[in-house]
């Protein structure tokens, strides 16, 4: 018996050890060939790697990708607090779902060659992303950090959304809602404005110009906002019921993380690091001040106090603005633009107050209404060498009021084309499932209904 | 006069004040506080059960005159109480002790004028 017994076990031995030795035979072969392959510091096309700029887009990634965080605490400490976990996941849930639907499909309709006429693009090397394993880009950068910088960009904007709704829908109804909006919405319309085959892309002689995500961010998820609220009405008991932010601290540390993440989202949409980021870069930053100091002054001189939260909204309005025009104005061009956007933004905030609709957070009032004004007012501060070559492309003159055509004509576009889609994805939803909170859940507050957590220790009830 | 003390539950909060406020009671403090009755709860944390042995709950108090404790104590009753006439263990306590005095401190009026 015992014999048996040492014999199998030999026996087994003796496979292990084959199979061990076959194995070390294969890595040693995967091992050369792995060296061999990254050596070569040329890709299959033969496009050397750009390290500088492959650099900034790495870090231009982190940066975009901090601005959610930063959204998560901007909101959630303007809601109530039964409500802050809930409002902060509407942002967190986003980067895992948009990041899944991003690499399956989300960026071959946004980059892919057009089809179906071009509503949106496809392209099977982007499936899953399967197909730009080793692909460098023109610009010299690895195809995936291009692909991941912006899925950035497709994860914060369904989040901007959530602002306008924040405090009343339902966390399962809300990732079913993101995930059809971003296919829907957001995709087709980041490939008309940004896919070099896009029809707003090419639209006039250097196509419309939206630097950083002015339509295809701010307007589209304002404006979304904006429907959903008309749809899905306002928070129960407002406005006649005292709705107040449950933790300022956070609200302003949140903007601050959005400035801060901004330099990516606007210097990191240059593709490059060079003189155009440098360009974007100080655009952003001035833009921001300007910003943040016109709406304490409108405040002040209307209310008599400079609140933390007028200065934050300033920063957003101002860094709003400036996204679409970051590429093509200069500074004082880019503090004209935020000074509008807050001065704008601001009564856009009022009328609302009046008007009666409920934008919790003011998704649309700044996200909606900043983005217009800064991808029409742009128009007017564009530099000669843009404008030259515009004129070149055409074959002649080129305007400023020719290209005040295009911006107008691409800002409507994304406003009925974001507006139209999300009511329809909102009133089909409706017949399945309800977006809005039941009653019983809003009032006992998100965290609870949802999460079953709670944000903080014992605090009173605001 | 009366202080009307009543320990609720959280969720219950917005609709005990509206229904107060609809009573015309509008005076009212309210604070947080944590306590321990007969009710049990289990919050998940990481997929943890936790049993918290201190349960978060609403203190309400209201001080009125005689001839409002009637009325504010059925507002509550009404308001406080979840799953309609059964109500569910967790929906509170309202206490009412005697109140010798009320002062109001801007004017140092005292007595039931000063609620």
């Amino acid at each position: 018996m015992l014999g048996l017994k040492l014999k199998l076990f030999d026996h087994y031995f003796k496979l292990i050890t084959g199979v061990m030795r076959f194995f070390k035979k294969r890595n040693l072969i995967l091992l050369v060939l792995l060296i061999i392959t990254s050596t070569a510091s040329y890709a299959s096309d033969g496009i050397p790697v750009d390290s500088g700029a492959t650099a900034w887009m790495l870090t231009s990634t982190a940066l975009v990708l901090l601005m959610i965080p930063g959204l998560a605490m901007f909101y959630g400490g303007l809601v109530r607090t039964k409500n802050v976990l809930g409002t902060i996941m509407h942002c967190y849930v986003a980067m895992g779902i948009i990041s899944v639907l991003w690499v399956i499909v989300g960026y071959s309709m946004c980059f892919g060659k057009n089809v179906l006429g071009g509503i949106f693009g496809w392209d099977s090397n982007y499936f899953f992303l399967n197909g730009i394993d080793d692909n460098i880009m023109d610009a010299g950068i690895p195809e995936y950090v291009f692909s991941m910088f912006q899925g950035k960009f497709a994860i914060i904007t369904p989040a901007l959304i959530a602002g306008a709704f924040a405090e009343r829908v339902s966390f399962k109804t809300y990732c079913i809602f993101i995930a059809l909006w971003s296919i829907f919405v957001y995709n087709p319309l980041c490939h008309w404005v940004w896919a070099s085959d896009g029809f707003l892309y090419n639209l006039g002689a250097r196509g419309a110009i939206d630097f950083a995500g002015g339509t295809v961010v701010h307007i589209s998820a304002g404006v979304s906002g904006l429907v959903a609220v008309l749809f899905l009405g306002p928070r129960r008991g407002y406005p006649y019921q005292v709705i107040r932010p449950n933790n300022m601290v956070i609200t302003m540390l949140g903007a601050g993380l959005l400035w801060v993440g901004w330099f990516g989202f606007n210097a990191g949409s240059s593709v490059a690091s060079g003189l155009s980021t440098a360009q974007a870069l100080t655009a952003t930053q001035v833009a921001a001040a300007t910003g943040a100091l016109t709406w304490i002054i409108i405040e002040s001189t209307h209310h008599g106090k400079a609140t933390a939260l007028g200065f934050a909204s300033g920063i957003l309005a101002g860094l709003v603005a400036v996204t679409p025009a970051a590429g093509v104005v200069k500074p004082y061009g880019a503090m004209i633009v935020a000074m509008l956007a807050s001065f704008i933004c601001y009564m856009a905030i009022q009328a609302k107050n009046r008007l009666g609709y409920d934008d919790s957070l003011d998704a649309f009032g700044i996200h909606g209404v900043g983005g217009m004004i800064g991808a029409i007012s742009l128009t007017f501060f564009i530099r000669k060498s843009w404008m030259v070559e515009a004129a070149a492309v055409s074959g002649g003159t080129w305007t400023i009021w020719n290209q005040l055509g295009v911006q107008v004509l691409a800002v409507l576009i994304a406003i009925a084309f974001a507006g139209g889609m999300t009511f329809l994805i909102i009133y089909l939803l409706s017949k399945v499932v309800k977006l809005k909170s039941k009653e019983a859940d809003e009032m006992a507050g998100l965290d609870r209904s949802y999460h079953g957590e709670r944000g903080y220790g014992l605090l009173n009830p605001s | 006069m009366k202080l009307i003390t009543a320990i609720i539950r959280e969720v219950q909060l917005d609709k005990v004040r509206e229904a107060l406020i609809a009573a015309e009671i509008t005076r009212i403090t309210v604070s947080c506080v944590s306590g321990h009755g007969q009710q049990r709860i289990e919050e998940m944390y990481r997929g943890q059960r936790i049993v918290p042995d201190l349960i978060p709950k609403i203190k309400i108090e209201i001080a009125v005159n005689d001839s409002f404790v009637d009325i504010t104590v059925d507002t509550i009753l009404k308001s406080a109480k979840t799953n309609g006439i059964e109500g569910h263990v967790g929906d509170g306590k309202i206490f009412i002790t005697p109140l010798e005095e009320c002062i109001r401190i801007r004017t140092g009026e005292r007595g039931g004028s000063a609620i």
